[in-house]
């Protein structure tokens, strides 16, 4: 176990028990022990007053080492699944190019697509957008999203190409299938990272997501299997440069008997709910659980009419029923990056942070002043929203003439 | 009709709150709860057996406090609950995680197994699709209603982004499903009763006969580095006075943007 307790420094003082959120440290006969729910996670070493929690690296002997340097030298390049729909690449998939262009750059490799069911016109779109090389594979009946076949094709072009990487967006599509092509090439997936960095010295992916509900970060490592696969939400990674005269080269794939079990009888499409569109919104006023009510979002979507912007929600506001799920920005909502976020009434808990922390201006009003919403904004009031909310309006209504 | 309901024992974590002073997490006092999502995969699972006839098997992979998750389970309907518990499971990740309940399900069978779509605390919606992998059946994701199983054969509604597919799977089949899907009962007085006097059966390493290089921490690919809470922005600032003071101080800023 790599988190060791130095038994001779420990004073059984129990600050760290509070800090695992693994509940994996014990106190046991006056000394702190580490259980087997420890995840190695490190979040105990800096809070023990006497430094008495280490972590002690790994040693690999030598033999062991060297073989897995070999196994993972086998794989190179960072590839990105191009989701399409209708035949046409979707906006997520631009932004994966877009991350995986700075990626690869980084450790001077190659980038790669995969795509299915689309024409070759898309494909060399997707060189345009930056990848240096694409699997296309044409096949018809891939047009329309269907687990088995994309987990099959997928996991083929992984075995065969070996990429050191693999990114996917974090849909519907790819939070259905990707799981599964992890589990068949057996290696780890990490869900819905908001930050893909380069570990220096390793040349590991680190890759960064909320955690424990939304509540902190955590950076995720895959350092003996590859690929590492990750997924990103829409709208998390910017989109590359867009350049026509870029070269690269489009492979072909010949898939002919493509089975699967599960068949898609239908799509139906349903037209999203009227009057939100969160992420094309250039200013959104959202609201927490502060507002209190139905009532209260009355308020903030009469603010949101004068500015010309939408109404958003945190997830407390939403599971409250106070404001339907379309509204809902976060992890487990949407992300959001307009010119002008309103925070009212919000915590800011990490979860709700992620979908909306690039966007360009933040203004937080929140009656409590250590409310870590304030940590991202611009502007902070501390007040009460019921109170600055009204006059706002009322300020904006003299402005515009309206009053 | 065999039906495996997968569930998870996972902490509110509306209550979790961070300790601005360490930057650790507070869990004191935070309730255990059954995944709401779980909640609609048992509903579903009960319907289809008051339909058609058959057993539910309730089982999670957990600490042996998990054990009120699976009576709470009985409560609500299931016939059947397992604990999977066993030391050299713990830190599992989603790869793990899916690998030991697929070697569950193998011992138990399983006509339909339901999931929630995802667990509130990690969010990650991958242990379903990846326990249909290891089990070689196939899986249908976000199911948000149930058209009909005859013949072998269920037809269901997935959600997407702008609509939904009508997919049609042979059984055995996974199934994850989304709040739509159904409203969950409420516990019965019967099975509440039930729920005190149920036997809860475990299973361990030996019991699903699981190889020790794929369970566990050690079993799992992903390893987290370290937690840590965002950083403040630096550009930040607190616009102090009366209220009718930072409105005002406000509006102007608004305007330095043009977004009045």
């Amino acid at each position: 176990m790599p988190i060791i307790i130095k038994k001779d420094k420990c004073t059984g003082c129990e600050t760290c028990i509070e800090s695992c959120p693994y509940d994996a440290i014990e106190i046991k006969d006056g000394k702190a022990i580490i259980n087997e729910y420890c995840n190695e996670c490190s979040a105990c070493l800096s809070v023990c007053p006497e430094g008495a929690i280490i972590k002690k690296e790994e040693v690999l002997v030598k033999e062991e080492l060297k073989e897995r340097e070999k196994r993972l030298q086998d794989y190179s390049g960072i590839m990105v699944f191009a989701e399409q729909r209708d035949g046409k690449v979707a906006h997520v998939s631009l932004e994966l190019l877009g991350a995986g262009r700075r990626l690869a750059d980084q450790l001077n490799t190659h980038l790669s697509a995969v795509l299915l069911g689309a024409d070759r016109s898309e494909a060399e779109e997707l060189i345009k957008w930056g990848a240096d090389r694409v699997y296309l594979c044409n096949n018809h009946s891939l047009r329309t999203f269907n687990d088995d076949p994309y987990t099959d094709v997928l996991s083929k072009v992984i075995e065969e190409y070996k990429p050191s990487i693999v990114l996917a967006g974090a849909t519907p599509i790819g939070r259905s299938f990707i799981p599964r092509v992890a589990a068949r090439v057996r290696t780890g997936l990490t869900a819905d990272c908001t930050s893909l960095e380069i570990d220096k010295e390793t040349g590991n992916l680190l890759q960064i997501r909320p955690a424990f509900g939304g509540n902190i970060m955590a950076t995720i490592l895959c350092p003996d299997h590859r690929p590492q696969m990750a997924t990103v939400r829409p709208r998390v990674m910017k989109k590359g440069q867009y350049d026509p005269e870029r070269k690269g080269e489009i492979i072909e794939l010949n898939m002919d008997e493509i089975e699967s079990r599960t068949k898609v009888i239908e799509t139906v499409k349903e037209t999203a709910e009227l009057g939100v569109n969160l992420q094309e919104a250039e200013i959104i006023v959202s609201g927490g659980r502060g507002v209190g009510g139905k009532e209260g979002f009355k308020l903030l979507q009469e603010l949101a009419d004068l500015l010309g912007g939408v109404v958003g929600a945190s997830r407390a506001a939403v599971d409250e029923g106070w404001i339907p799920y379309s509204h809902q920005i976060g992890q487990t909502g949407k992300t959001v990056n307009p010119r002008l976020y309103i925070a009212c009434g919000i915590s800011g808990a990490v979860q709700h942070l992620v979908g909306m922390q690039s966007s360009d201006i933040i203004v937080a009003i929140n009656k409590n002043p250590e409310a870590p919403i304030f940590n991202v904004a611009t502007y902070g009031i501390v007040g009460d929203l019921f109170e600055i909310v009204p006059l706002l309006i009322n300020k904006i209504k003299e402005i515009k003439g309206l009053s | 009709m065999k039906i495996v309901v997968c569930i998870k024992q996972v902490p509110d974590t509306a209550e979790i709150k961070i300790n601005p002073e360490t930057n650790t997490l507070v869990r004191e006092g935070v309730p255990s709860i059954i995944n709401p999502y779980d909640l609609h995969a048992l509903e579903a699972g009960v319907q289809i057996k008051e339909e058609l006839g058959g057993t539910v098997t309730v089982i999670t992979m957990g600490p042996p406090q998990a054990e009120s998750a699976l009576r709470e389970a009985i409560s609500l309907g299931a016939d059947e609950v397992i604990l999977i518990s066993d030391r050299a499971f713990a830190g599992s990740d989603t790869w793990a995680t899916s690998y030991t309940l697929s070697r569950a399900i193998k011992k138990i069978g399983a006509d339909i197994i339901f999931c929630g779509k995802q667990a509130i605390d990690g969010d990650t919606a991958q242990v379903g699709p990846e326990t249909a992998e290891f089990l070689g059946i196939p899986h249908i994701s976000y199911v948000k209603k149930i058209e009909y199983i005859r013949d072998g054969v269920i037809r269901v509604q997935r959600m997407m982004e702008d609509g939904y597919d009508v997919v049609e799977s042979p059984l055995p089949v996974l199934l994850t499903v989304v709040k739509e899907l159904n409203e969950p009962r409420m516990p019965s007085i019967r099975g509440v009763l039930a729920s005190r006097r149920i036997e809860i059966k475990k299973m361990g390493m030996a019991d699903i006969e699981a190889r020790e290089d794929c369970v566990g921490l050690k079993g799992s690919p992903t390893k987290v580095k370290n937690i840590f809470a965002p950083e403040r922005r630096k550009d930040s600032m607190m616009i102090d006075g009366t209220p009718e003071e930072q409105v005002e101080k406000l509006i102007e800023e608004m305007r330095k943007i043009k977004c009045l």
